[in-house]
């Protein structure tokens, strides 16, 4: 039998002005079940606290209700005043009569009735309140970090000093990503590698870091605290104990014409490489696609000339068993192939190139050594038009979101390239100028005003080639829609960023949600940007919506302190609102029938199954079993149950139809 | 004066519609008294037969109301809820109830003038349907069947 106290709260005058508070204690006094009620002032002050959990310990109180305010507001400070009146803090419960019932209406009969219809309901949920635990997973304090650009080193670094282990995990043979391409970053022209490189040079010296380059995730198992992750490391076909990064075998290496991939194609590399040379880890891997030995059989020329006999033709993919407790994705981005918009040339002349490999262009260790010279015949070009918006904002051809970098970029890559051709003409078609940021208006100001790039507001119709010179025809639709035409000797698209390739695969490998572009989806737009939905799995940079440098260094921290926080104990405590799925005696075990509906409904992929045995070990029974370490207690799951085997703490099948029984039946 | 004042029962998300009937109060908008919320985690955890339920024990309408889509607090309960209404809706009228007298909406933690007009218009339209009366005809049905 329920023993429930009931407390009404006057709230100063905020509840008692329209709610006759004494007549709800009294009606209260008389319902089933409840066996002391009581009003008083303020409920939430320490005299009111004192209060409460005098009574909890007098009268031997199973159930309390505080009616005051929202509990949305001070749950948890009535639960905790039980707690230490040793009552379990999950058999107190909050009745609304304020934001619910005093300010929502005028002094009547009607208010104090409905006051007295919500108490009573609660009473009704109250009596079958079970004590709840919160619940403790253990955590394994090692950090996985996918994806080495920028966004996967800062998180790595802030993890590692923090004092935690950290796996960082990059597919390439180099860590650096995207930023490592780059030669100058805006709104300061500080040169990307020159503030990069220590970085990553840090990473690889890190006692707390283990890098795992060429390296890709094979799967992810287990839940928050307790992942198991299986990594494939790539065959590098080299020793890299032995290896020294001397290099020798790659200035031997015959097949030198292969296009290189951190020069976005405007360079050679060979087969046995390094991407670039500051790379990190600095020693090379054997492209097999390339190579002439694993083509033909035949060469093996930089076995021969390894002094330290590091290569290895037999070496082959290896997959790594890791046990950690949170997962940073920091993938990044790629840049939108833009030959799909064929009015613009792009493929067809040499000349238009992307964004990107203009960056390559003007970098200091690029394959032009830093002159903006012509991809065609290495001229320097006279005249450069700039298209920004190739690809985004564009719902019919391209993705219809702002990529928010090549505003930026364009206005720098111009910036870059008055600097070092002086007589240059550079012009930017654009559609706004989006420049929101620190010192980033400022930096686009310089660049028209200082050095008198020409904007041109308006879309560039078509590209085409006419003795040697691209004929660019655009509108300008600030001169009433005049057509404009510029013969330009190069063409630069400022490209959409894009999700990687790979990014729906790994999300799903993960079990993490991705948006219709196959960026990763933040547990929460405002309030939860680096989280997940799947807990202890946090997004860092590009791989959820375009960043620039700035930002993504600051969701990669973001997500760093996220894991320093689940890393600072060494078990998680939860709230207890989970889904349970029932167990009954032999012979029926459980009333679930195994149709498996509530896994498909969970948001969270918190249910899995459960084999039941017999003495012998013979499964007799496959139920669903829930994870109480995934499960966030929405009850989904609750209301898709067939059979009404599964049911949620705290908002039990019990509890609720008690509770519209009791609001129904005054 | 013997108007009707109906019964109507609210079944709300904790995260949205709860919240925005917070700021309702917040503000001081004012409503009628007929509506008595009770509290869910997520309308993905509103089992319909809790809604059989109500007009079993004398609701006269219900509403349903919780996050708006996209903005779940759990990403996707009210998707489900929303597909599960679909196919209630379909029902009701086989079960006898009016579909009418569920109101079916989404009110959001910042919505809260919303609410207040969610509220207001439900009276409006139960008390015009009348009272909900065929459940307890059923019931007396039953009873005199079972006297005979």
């Amino acid at each position: 039998m329920s023993k429930i106290g009931v407390f009404i709260c006057h709230c100063g005058e905020n509840i008692s002005a329209t709610v006759d508070v004494v007549r709800v204690a009294e009606a209260a006094g008389k319902l089933e079940g409840v066996e002391f009620s009581t009003d008083y002032k303020y409920m939430c002050s320490d005299p009111g606290q004192t209060l409460i959990k005098q009574m909890i310990k007098e009268k031997g109180l199973t159930g309390v209700i505080v009616a005051a305010c929202s509990p949305r507001m001070h749950e948890p400070t009535f639960r905790k005043a039980c707690s230490s009146a040793g009552l379990n803090p999950y058999m107190c419960e909050m009745s609304n009569l304020r934001e619910h019932c005093s300010w929502v209406h005028d002094k009547s009969e009607a208010t104090t009735q409905k006051a007295i219809d919500l108490v009573r309901t609660l009473v009704g949920k109250v009596k079958y309140n079970k004590p709840l635990y919160s619940i403790k997973v253990p955590v394994t304090k090692t950090a996985l970090v996918i994806g080495g650009g920028i966004a996967g080193i800062q998180s790595s670094l802030d993890i590692a000093n923090a004092g935690h282990q950290v796996v960082l995990v990059e597919k390439d043979p180099s860590i650096g990503g995207h930023m490592s391409q780059l030669s100058e970053t805006f709104p300061t022209l500080d040169c990307s590698q020159c503030i990069l490189t220590p970085r990553m040079v840090e990473v690889a010296q890190h006692p707390n870091i283990k890098l795992l380059t060429y390296a890709e995730l094979e799967k992810l198992e287990g839940f928050i605290g307790n992942f198991k992750a299986t990594i494939r490391k790539k065959a590098k076909s080299i020793d890299e104990d032995l290896c020294t990064g001397c290099g020798t075998c790659i200035t031997k290496c015959p097949t030198k014409k292969i296009p290189s991939e951190f020069n976005t194609g405007l360079g050679k590399r060979t087969a046995i490489y390094v991407p670039f040379p500051q790379a990190v880890p600095n020693k090379p891997v054997i492209d097999k696609e390339n190579c002439l030995y694993y083509k033909n059989g035949k060469c093996k020329i930089c076995e021969k000339v390894c002094p330290t006999g590091a290569i290895r033709f037999d070496q082959e993919d290896e997959l790594v068993e890791l046990e950690v407790g949170a997962v940073v994705v920091a993938t990044g981005f790629d840049v939108m192939e833009p030959s799909k918009f064929s009015e613009y040339g792009y493929g067809k002349y040499k000349d238009v190139i992307t964004g990107l490999q203009f960056e390559r262009l003007a970098s200091a260790s690029g394959p032009t050594l830093g002159e903006i010279r012509r991809p065609s015949d290495g001229k320097i070009p006279e005249k450069i038009v700039f298209v920004a918006c190739a690809g985004s904002r564009d719902p019919s051809k391209g993705k219809p979101y702002c990529s928010k970098i090549c505003c930026m970029y364009t206005a720098k890559h111009a910036m870059l390239y008055q600097h070092k051709v002086h007589h240059g003409e550079s012009t930017i078609f654009y559609m706004d100028i989006r420049s929101a940021g620190k010192n980033y208006e400022e930096f686009v100001r310089r660049a028209i005003v200082e050095d008198d790039v020409k904007y041109i507001r308006g879309r560039v119709s078509k590209v085409y080639e006419e003795n040697g010179k691209l004929i660019v025809k655009g509108v300008d639709t600030l001169l009433n829609a005049k057509p404009v035409e510029i013969q330009a000797d190069m063409v630069v698209l400022a490209t959409a960023a894009v999700a990687n390739s790979g990014a729906e695969e790994l999300a799903q490998k993960m079990h993490i949600s991705y948006d219709a572009y196959n960026f990763f989806s933040e547990a929460h737009p405002k309030l939860k940007p680096v989280e997940t939905n799947t807990a202890g799995i946090f997004l860092a940079g590009a791989c959820q919506a375009p960043k620039d440098i700035p930002e993504t260094v600051s969701q990669a921290s973001g997500a760093a302190a996220k894991v320093a926080i689940l890393f600072s104990q060494d078990e998680l405590s939860r709230e207890p609102v989970v889904a349970v799925v029932n167990r009954s005696a032999p012979p029926l075990y459980s009333t679930c029938v195994g149709c498996f509906m509530c896994a498909t409904a969970c948001p969270y992929q918190a249910i899995g199954e459960e084999l039941i045995t017999n003495r012998k070990g013979e499964v007799i029974k496959r139920v669903a079993k829930v994870n109480p370490g995934l499960c966030q207690g929405c009850g989904t799951c609750v209301a898709f149950c067939r059979s009404k085997s599964i049911d949620i703490d705290g908002y039990s099948n019990e509890q609720m139809y008690s509770e519209v029984m009791a609001l129904l039946n005054d | 004066m013997n108007e009707f004042e109906p019964k109507i029962v609210a079944f709300v998300c904790n995260w949205c519609t709860y919240a925005g009937a917070d700021l309702t109060g917040t503000s001081r908008i004012k409503y009628a008294q007929n509506v008595k919320i009770i509290r869910f985690p997520c309308t993905g955890r509103i089992d319909f037969m809790l809604l059989l339920k109500s007009f079993g024990e004398g609701a006269d309408g219900i509403i349903v109301s919780g996050c708006h889509p996209n903005d779940c607090h759990y990403t996707s309960g009210n998707f489900h809820a929303r597909r599960r209404w679909i196919m209630f809706r379909g029902l009701l009228d086989m079960l006898g109830i009016d579909v009418r007298r569920i109101q079916y909406s989404w009110v959001s933690a910042a919505e809260g003038a919303k609410w207040a007009d969610v509220v207001n218009t439900t009276v409006t339209a139960i008390r015009e349907l009348g009272p909900y009366t065929d459940y307890a005809k059923v019931a007396g049905y039953l009873e005199k069947e079972a006297n005979v």
